[in-house]
């Protein structure tokens, strides 16, 4: 039986980005089957935009009151027991797929293959280790389904187009009633999203205050761009979390990527790497950025980037 | 209420990893290694929490050859009380770590479980997940603050759109994200007298914990090298490039 289960994600309006990167990434599996569940608490205009995903063939839709904001130790479960149907369960590796799949992966009782960004054949896969400094090759035992998550940075979005059919599903786990959701304060912003813009600028520990970094937000918003920022500048309170770009951020494949007072510490690089363009700025010719920029600009960020800004 | 914390040893996040030539593995032959820095993040919180009165006991564990007892020592002289060493010489992917961990937990009957969210040489981020499903417990992944009260926790978490905040009920699964803390340092007298506090070893076979099939490396490369770059001498060729290129 060869049958794919893509866990689909969305915020009740809208399906992520990361859901037809999915379903690209299982393309190279060369099976036609491929389901994408949805759990939640109104799935009517998700489940219409996961249907038009070329390559879907079914959306099913659990909906459930349990299900208004997604929790790993209330959906686990329902993977679980639907596992038996398939030979693969895959997600992208958001930080909800992060969470959710290994405490499914443990109930089935298999390893999962994390942040897989090629298909080698159904079960064998490459996937970075060591902050990206390595890929290893890894293969699945024979016996058990592949359960991975899929690293949305490696893959386009599958086109649209397609015209999968609906079907209801019922949920068949109970709420374990240990685990609530409280609330989620986003930094929300106007801008693009951060994961899928095509275009992103990024500031560092340069910048040095939080005043300061309008001056990036002032570029970003003159190109149309969304705003990143390294570890440095997100510990020191310059910008919400959900900016961080790296190895523990995320990991993004814009086709402009600017790096602006950013000095390219092995982390943050990771998060990088599949950019089309890397831009960076920097006053230390000697960063290391400028090592994988494909082009480099030494000096001043505070006198570039407003310069930059004008002459756009 | 006892926390277990659990700490990996993995080449120090400051060493630049090189695959061996012959794709083999990774050259970890004569390199730095110290504590998976989100491990020490986790047991900085572990320690804070008892430090407030919220905790009696903190434990660290780690699972690995005799090696491990540096990162256990290290662990001691943070501040924890004594440390378990679960010997085997195989290194263990994640299924078979939670395996052992939960065997741990029923033991050690800990009200939290503090794991870091990835281990930086396998970068899984999978462990936590894994004790906390097999244990039947909450899990709280990615923990950037942690408050206990009436036998709760409210932890916020770092999620893609921001800050999550869930309610989780003991005893519960924790993993720690960068910005939970950072951790102290470990003093010299700190270092004397963490030999004297207790590090018991358990040998894996004894714990009756049934590993899992793992998945099977069969090959290491580099990453693929981005194309050497060009510095440019103004903004204004800086536009002329990306001009063409297409990108404006
Ligand atoms: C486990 C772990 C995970 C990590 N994960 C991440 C991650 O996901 N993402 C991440 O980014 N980091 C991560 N880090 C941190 C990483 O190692 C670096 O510390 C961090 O990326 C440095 O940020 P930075 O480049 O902004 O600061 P710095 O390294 O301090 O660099 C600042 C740069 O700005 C330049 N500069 C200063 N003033 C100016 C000016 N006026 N004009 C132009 N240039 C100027 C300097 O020359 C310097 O190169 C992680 C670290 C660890 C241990
Ligand atoms: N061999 C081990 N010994 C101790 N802790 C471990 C071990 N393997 C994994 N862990 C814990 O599990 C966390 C997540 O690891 P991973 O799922 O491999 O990314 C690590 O940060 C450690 O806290």
């Amino acid at each position: 039986m060869a049958k794919v289960l893509i866990i689909g994600e969305h915020d009740g309006h809208n399906l992520n980005p990361a859901t037809a990167k999915t379903v690209q990434g299982a393309s190279g599996l060369h099976i036609d089957d491929v389901d994408v569940v949805l759990f939640g608490s109104d799935l009517d205009a998700v489940a219409a935009q996961a249907a038009a995903v070329a390559g879907v063939q079914r959306v099913l839709t659990v909906t459930h009151d349990d299900f208004a904001h997604p929790l790993a130790a209330r959906i686990a479960p329902e993977i679980a027991a639907m596992a038996g149907d398939y030979s693969h369960i895959l997600t992208g590796s958001t930080t909800l797929g992060k969470d959710l799949l290994p405490r499914a992966a443990a109930l089935i009782g298999v390893n999962q293959v994390s942040d897989i960004m090629e298909v080698l054949d159904a079960r064998t896969f490459k996937r970075p280790i060591y902050a990206g400094n390595a890929i290893v090759t890894v293969q699945v035992p024979e016996g058990a389904p592949v359960v991975g998550t899929i690293r949305t940075a490696s893959f386009a979005a599958a086109g649209e187009g397609g015209s999968a059919e609906i079907v209801a599903a019922e949920a068949r786990a109970e709420d374990p009633g240990h685990t609530r959701f409280v609330r989620v304060e986003g930094g929300g912003g106007d801008g693009p999203d951060l994961a899928s813009a095509d275009i992103v600028i990024s500031g560092g520990r340069a910048l040095g205050s939080s005043d300061n970094f309008a001056v990036i937000h002032s570029l970003a918003k003159k190109m149309g761009a969304a705003v990143g920022a390294s570890r440095a500048a997100v510990d020191a309170g310059y910008v919400p979390n959900e900016l961080q770009v790296g190895q523990t951020g995320k990991i993004i494949a814009p086709d402009l990527y600017f790096a602006i007072g950013i000095s390219g510490a092995i982390q943050h690089l990771t998060g990088i790497k599949d950019a089309g363009t890397i831009v960076a700025i920097n006053k230390d010719a000697e960063a290391p950025i400028f090592e994988i920029a494909d082009f480099g600009l030494v000096g001043d960020l505070f006198e570039i980037v407003p310069e930059l800004e004008k002459a756009l | 209420m006892k926390i277990l914390v659990t700490i990996k040893r993995v080449v120090d996040y400051n060493v630049r990893v090189r695959v061996k030539p012959d794709g083999s593995g990774v050259e970890t032959e004569g390199v730095k290694m110290s504590i998976n820095p989100f491990d020490e993040i986790a047991l900085e919180e572990a320690l804070r929490i008892k430090e407030r009165g919220e905790a009696e006991e903190v434990i660290v564990t780690s699972i690995g050859g005799n090696e491990v007892q540096q990162q256990l020592r290290t662990g001691l002289a943070m501040g924890a009380d004594r440390a378990i060493q679960v010997e085997t010489d195989q290194p263990v992917q994640p299924l078979t770590a939670a395996r052992i961990l939960l065997k741990l937990v029923e033991k050690e009957q800990p009200g939290i479980v503090f794991l870091g969210k990835q281990a930086i040489d396998d970068d899984c981020n999978q462990t936590g997940q894994m004790l906390a499903a097999l244990w039947g417990r909450p899990q709280a992944t990615f923990a950037s603050k942690v408050e206990l009260a009436d036998g709760k926790a409210t932890v916020t978490r770092e999620v893609d759109a921001g800050l999550e905040v869930n309610e989780v009920d003991l005893p519960a699964v924790m993993t720690s994200d960068l910005r939970l803390n950072e951790p102290r340092f470990v003093k010299l007298p700190d270092i004397m007298k963490a030999k004297r506090k207790p590090l018991e070893t358990l040998a894996l076979a004894d714990l009756g914990a049934e590993p899992a099939a793992d998945l099977v490396a069969t090959a290491y490369e580099p990453p693929p090298k981005r194309g050497g770059g060009k510095l440019v001498a103004s903004v204004a060729e800086l536009i002329g490039e990306l001009k063409n290129k297409g990108l404006l």
